[in-house]
């Protein structure tokens, strides 16, 4: 079980890991609004981060950048040590290695789950079909649904769709992992399901990113908070540190509206 | 409705809606239930009676002799007599597909077998076909159930047959012309529903590669390939139908050079081709943007290249999106193909009109159009049921 969904828990100590994302001085106009200003950020392996922020702070738009469902106009993106440019082809590699999960899960609503999660192990990955959808029933098994394999989408709660989005991403094998408020679309007692298979996602070792209002994950799970607001990174830091003992005054005008 | 209480749901929820046993309950309930419904009643039934019988007064006494002597001439125009087997091994050949794809895939495409099936069957039938054809009848019907068996047993056969339907068009058309092996059948002498059934199935086979091409380029972000798209469907569809067969006969043989000789049925399937791949663009279009962005979003995320996510994850659910719109298309180019008439050519409509014209069956005009008409109908029909079955049968896990 292993090989398919822990990168194994890595033993050297955060801050001695090679970074895996680095972005420096991004920005991000659409037309004249500047949605990104000089946001830099470098995230290691295995390291969880979570953006806090606003809504239309450009925390979704920011994450997705990182595999250019978003374009950007300056700055530089490292992933894995490909460059994000134009090139059609550093993209398609950047995305095999970046998981993404959807707000509005997205699965194909014309696949069953099972050909949802193999699709792009097959076709992409190219793998054998027995290979890809092996691998994709351990994955449901793994986030706790391996009987709904042959339904299709619509059949499935909220929560079952997000756990199987989450799958389906994770079947690429990839070594980053980007959340865009996971949770948002669901209904209030699917969130724990879905946040649990995201918390033992960061336990076995996932480079995670994760846009959320869930504060309770926030503060538990994450290495690194940030907090973004009008396109900006305003305040980064410890989850305690942050939460308990916030420096800017945008931080704690945000925090007082959510908690 | 009075017995309906908001209060008491589950009595109502456990109780099965009534079937009427009583079938004069059921007329007095739905019927006759008071005089405004009565008199409605009666008259409807003295129109509906006096209707049916003119209808089967006209059906059993007139003399259906124009249909009934020239059934070959409909079927096939003129045809020559000495190398119908040609049309036959197309007959042949379409009997043992239909048979071997029922078997293989059952569903709708059964409907689609025991129609054809009928249809050679009753002309096998009826005294009116001559002795040579109802050999080949006979042996085509007997075909579909042979082959359905062997469907059945022989799985591997899928991707076979898939690629014999390709062929199909191709090859009986090459079979009809003759192409270099047999001696030349003009196509000036193909006619009548043969000349139909060719025209409209090769422009619904070829117009939907095109027109799905043309969708997905006008949605393109290279501007050359999405300005070129807009133009073309735009310029044909801004044309009547007629104008474009005009366009084919005239201006085609222009393009291509005067080296090459194109008939007048290429011409004219290549016309109908065009002119219902640009429609079929706009169909296609507009379930290409039913799709939500999300679904591209998903796609590319997993790494899919932009060729794979349309594949794979979007055309599918578009193209399902637009199957009555298609096949309405469909439809209409099938019963467009009678416009061939203004450019010399005699498909089934033009030879029934030039049969009534003919001094021997003065004022038969009503007798011809109605088989005419009734032999539309049921391949139209036909075309509509399959859609109908195919949506149902793609909706499995809609949401």
């Amino acid at each position: 079980m292993k090989s398919v969904f822990s990168v194994g828990k890595l033993e050297t100590p955060l801050e001695k890991r090679e970074e895996i994302i680095k972005v420096t001085k991004l920005n991000k106009w659409y037309g004249d609004h500047h949605v990104l200003k000089d946001v830099d950020l470098a995230v290691k392996q295995g390291e969880v981060i979570v953006i806090l922020g606003p809504s239309g702070s450009g925390k979704s738009t920011f994450i997705r950048t990182i595999n250019a469902l978003e374009e950007f106009q300056k700055g530089e993106i490292i992933v894995d040590k490909i460059a994000l440019t134009d090139d059609l082809k550093n993209i398609e590699e950047i995305r095999k290695e970046t998981g993404m999960v959807f707000q509005s899960f997205n699965l194909f609503p014309h696949m069953t789950i099972l050909k949802n999660i193999s699709l792009a192990p097959i076709w992409v990955r190219k793998w054998k079909k027995a290979k890809a959808e092996q691998i994709a029933k351990e994955l449901l098994e793994r986030v706790g649904i391996p009987e709904q394999a042959d339904k299709y989408p619509g059949q499935l709660s909220g929560g079952q769709q997000q756990r199987v989005a989450i799958a389906r991403a994770l079947a690429m094998q990839p070594k980053i992992m980007l959340f865009d408020e996971p949770t948002s679309a669901l209904d209030p007692e699917m969130v724990k399901e879905v946040l649990d298979v995201m918390k033992t996602l960061a336990e076995s070792g996932m480079t995670m990113l994760v846009v959320t209002h869930e504060m309770g994950f926030a503060r538990q799970v994450a290495d690194r908070i940030v907090l973004f607001d009008k396109g900006e990174i305003v305040e980064m830091g410890k989850p305690e540190d942050i939460f308990d003992n916030p420096k800017h005054e945008r931080t704690k005008a945000f925090l007082s509206q959510i908690i | 409705m009075d017995n309906i209480q908001l209060t008491n749901s589950e009595k109502i929820l456990s109780k099965k809606p009534q079937k009427e046993k009583n079938i004069l309950l059921w007329l007095k309930k739905n019927l006759f239930k008071d005089w405004k419904n009565v008199l409605l009643t009666i008259a409807a039934a003295v129109f509906s009676i006096y209707i049916f019988a003119k209808v089967l007064s006209f059906l059993f006494t007139s003399d259906w002799g124009i249909v009934t002597n020239n059934i070959r001439l409909l079927m096939i125009g003129q045809f020559p007599v000495e190398e119908i087997w040609r049309v036959w091994i197309g007959v042949l050949f379409i009997s043992a597909l239909l048979g071997l794809s029922w078997g293989l895939w059952r569903g709708v495409i059964g409907h689609v077998a025991v129609v054809i099936g009928s249809i050679l069957l009753i002309f096998g039938i009826i005294p009116y076909t001559e002795e040579s054809s109802k050999m080949y009848l006979f042996i085509s019907a007997a075909l579909i159930p042979a082959f359905y068996f062997i469907g059945r047993k022989a799985n591997f056969l899928k991707v076979p047959t898939l690629v014999l339907w390709i062929l199909y068009l191709p090859v009986t058309i090459s079979v009809l012309n003759g192409f270099g092996m047999l001696d030349p059948v003009s196509t000036n002498v193909w006619g009548g529903f043969l000349l139909t059934l060719i025209l409209a199935s090769a422009a619904i086979v070829c117009s939907f590669p095109i027109g799905l091409l043309l969708a997905v380029g006008r949605r393109s972000e290279l501007p050359v390939i999405k300005y070129s798209c807009i133009v073309y469907i735009e310029i044909i569809r801004g044309m009547p139908l007629i104008m474009v067969l005009f366009i084919g006969q005239l201006l085609l043989p222009l393009f291509v050079g005067s080296e090459i000789q194109l008939d007048n049925v290429l011409r004219a399937m290549i016309a109908f081709t065009l002119f219902s791949a640009a429609y079929l663009a706009e169909n296609i279009r507009g379930g290409l943007q039913s799709i939500s962005q999300g679904q591209f979003e998903a796609a590319q995320a997993l790494g899919l290249n932009n060729i794979k996510v349309m594949v794979f994850v979007i055309l599918p659910q578009a193209l399902k999106a637009v199957i009555p719109a298609m096949v309405g298309q469909f439809i209409s180019i099938f019963k467009d193909t009678s416009l061939v008439a203004v450019i010399g050519l005699t498909d089934f409509l033009g030879i029934g009109k030039k049969m009534a014209a003919n001094p021997e069956y003065l004022g038969k005009y009503l007798e011809i159009y109605i088989f005419i008409a009734f032999f539309y109908f049921i391949f139209c029909f036909l075309m509509s049921h399959v859609s109908k079955q195919l949506e149902a049968s793609l909706g499995v896990g809609k949401r």
